[in-house]
């Protein structure tokens, strides 16, 4: 069924998560936890465990901004944008995130270090701008504070 | 040994918590790991426990944890923790045991006033539980208002094999914190709220669904949860993820998600009450509410009545945030001003410059300019000016602050997080972002003033859930209070 070297992760995934009630968005966490993202060719395996289309497990991975279809760099950037981290200046932070990776929200440094992505809240509002590299939680982040954090 | 306590809150561990928890335990003090206390401007904050109580220090860095166990750190000393104003001033019913405690101690859980409620709940009917909660005036916290013991009335008498009892987690309003900090700092209070709810109603399964941006209070959630099954009796509990859709805090996408499918807000009626996940009866509140529930079981409706003012009863935990001196979580009941708040409380902006904007209740809430700042926070003084309590969250903004690009933000993070559903939000709010860049650039001003006004008004109006519904308030507001951002550079 699959050739690749993913096939038996989400094989292993829909095992675990597919007699759950409303399996889909636990599945596709799993997934993701694991791989790091969704690979769009694990999409037919899932529909038939779950008894759904194709369709409608692309309409639900499509929907959700925390799925990713492709592979990202080896730890995932997210920049809060949201009007708590703006007031203490997350525009100039996130401009400078993008300078100093050379590269724009939603992308990967070349290096195939960081994926930036934008996020709306992470709930540190009292600590703002606040980052989050993979799951950890960074507050009060001044462009300085940023580039000692991914030296 | 002395013993020290550290916070492991996700505010205090973005600021470096865990390092200094990691050179005292180094040292050979014993370390007890809490919730916060809500103090962000002094976390890393330690509390050392002397014979006249936890002594609070902050905020400390790891290099500074020799001296403050040597005793030699006299100029971060706060004194005791429970006499610092901020605090002392506090009504902290809900958030009560939040930064005393430690969040995964059934023992200390249960030695300050923990299952107390559930307890008292277990000896009564199921409708005298529902009219406690409706006594005590309690109104759903997640930003609607709606009160309480009427949802779980309506589920109580709706006959179904199944029913659910579901916890609204999905926090995604920007200045808000209060769900989260209650989750990682004292979970169990959630947990007992949610069995409460299920004893009320007959519904002997529970989910919570946590967004994704909070990983540690998914952990602890999920630990808590283990941690309490001999207190649950029959009622199942389970923790499920959301995955960044800001809409799936309405709660009728919030059960679609559940069910597996894309967020996407529900036609009402029928209600959740009565058709809601699987299509069973469902009790969905928000984790202040039912964590406010042990409690009002514990002490009687009356007790928690008693604050408050007006049809606003009880506490609200209020979060300042953004550009603000002392950030933090103010449980205070309602009816203090704004203006307390902001100036008492959090001591005026972080960059010392005036206060010239605040937003309240999230990104869907009104800008208030400096002239609205004595409005009373309760829920009808706010509704009366055309802005709203929320979920209690407060983002003050300096006066570098331009308001025209805040009102372009509202409608462009409408366009982001529409669920797609209705046609005035989704088409709305990208026609809002197009409108606003042509009256900042001067493009036939005043025709196109006119056109944003009558797009809020369909929006308002029109659109099918609060999304939509109230993105406008932030639009008009900053139009109406905040005019002169409007015109071209």
């Amino acid at each position: 069924m699959h050739s690749n070297s993913y096939g038996a992760e989400v094989a292993a995934a829909i095992a675990r998560q597919k007699d759950k009630p409303g399996a889909l968005l636990p599945l596709l966490h799993d997934i993701q936890d694991r791989l790091g993202y969704v690979p769009p060719d694990a999409l037919p395996a899932i529909a038939r465990a779950l008894n759904l289309s194709r369709a409608e497990v692309h309409g639900v991975v499509s929907f959700y901004h925390h799925f990713r279809s492709t592979r990202p760099g080896r730890h995932v950037l997210r920049i809060c944008r949201a009007e708590a981290c703006q007031a203490m200046g997350a525009d100039e932070l996130l401009s400078h995130v993008e300078s100093s990776l050379k590269a724009k929200t939603g992308e990967t440094s070349k290096d195939g270090r960081f994926t930036l992505e934008a996020v709306y809240c992470l709930g540190n509002c009292a600590c703002s701008p606040a980052v989050m590299i993979d799951n950890d939680l960074h507050g009060r982040v001044t462009p300085q504070r940023f580039d000692e954090l991914v030296k | 040994m002395t013993t020290v306590y550290v916070s492991r809150d996700s505010s205090a561990l973005s600021l470096g918590a865990e390092a200094v928890a990691r050179a005292i335990a180094g040292r050979g003090a014993r370390v007890v790991r809490t919730g916060s206390r809500g103090m962000f401007w002094l976390e890393p904050l330690v509390e050392v426990e002397t014979p006249q109580g936890r002594i609070a220090y902050g905020p400390v860095t790891p290099a500074e944890v020799p001296a403050l166990l040597d005793g030699k750190l006299q100029h971060l000393c706060l004194g005791p923790t429970e006499e610092i104003p901020y605090l002392k001033k506090q009504e902290r019913l809900t958030f009560a045991r939040v930064g005393l405690v430690d969040p995964l101690s059934v023992e200390d859980y249960a030695a300050n006033g923990g299952w107390l409620g559930l307890n008292r709940a277990r000896a009564m009917e199921p409708a005298a539980i529902v009219q406690a909660v409706i006594d005590s005036g309690l109104r759903g916290r997640g930003g609607a208002g709606f009160p309480t013991g009427i949802k779980w009335k309506t589920v109580l008498n709706a006959a179904a094999d199944q029913k659910y009892i579901v916890c609204n987690a999905d926090e995604g309003d920007s200045g808000t914190f209060s769900d989260r900090m209650l989750m990682e700092g004292d979970p169990f209070v959630l947990i007992e709220g949610m069995a409460i709810a299920g004893l009320a109603v007959g519904a002997t399964k529970g989910y919570i669904y946590v967004r994704s941006e909070y990983p540690y209070a998914e952990a602890t959630l999920i630990q808590a949860i283990g941690l309490s099954r001999r207190h649950l009796g029959q009622f199942e509990l389970e923790v499920r993820r959301g995955a960044g859709a800001y809409i799936c805090g309405e709660e009728t996408s919030l059960l679609e998600s559940l069910e597996g499918k894309r967020g996407q807000v529900r036609f009402k009626p029928p209600l959740p009450a009565v058709a809601g996940l699987f299509g069973k009866p469902t009790v969905i509140n928000n984790v202040i509410s039912l964590a406010s529930v042990p409690l009002i079981l514990d002490r009687g409706p009356d007790f928690y009545k008693n604050y408050g003012m007006g049809r606003s009863r009880g506490t609200l935990p209020f979060q300042l945030a953004g550009n603000i001196k002392r950030g933090g979580l103010v449980e205070r009941a309602f009816g203090m001003t704004l203006r307390e708040l902001l100036y008492d409380y959090g001591g005026g902006s972080a960059s010392g410059r005036p206060i010239r904007a605040v937003q309240v209740g999230g990104p869907l809430g009104a800008y208030l300019p400096e002239s609205q700042f004595d409005t009373p926070l309760d829920y009808e003084a706010f509704a009366a000016i055309g802005a709203m309590l929320g979920h209690g969250g407060i983002v003050a903004f300096d006066d570098t602050v331009d308001m025209a690009k805040m009102a372009r933000y509202a409608m462009e993070f409408c366009a982001i997080e529409s669920c797609g559903k209705c046609t005035p939000c989704r088409i709305g709010s990208t026609r809002g972002v197009e409108v606003v860049d042509k009256i900042i650039r001067n493009e036939e001003r005043e025709k196109n003033i006119t056109l944003l006004r009558d797009l809020s008004d369909t929006m308002l109006h029109g659109s099918l859930c609060a999304l939509g519904g109230l993105t406008p308030y932030p639009v008009l507001s900053a139009l109406n209070h905040f005019e002169e951002d409007f015109h071209a550079v």
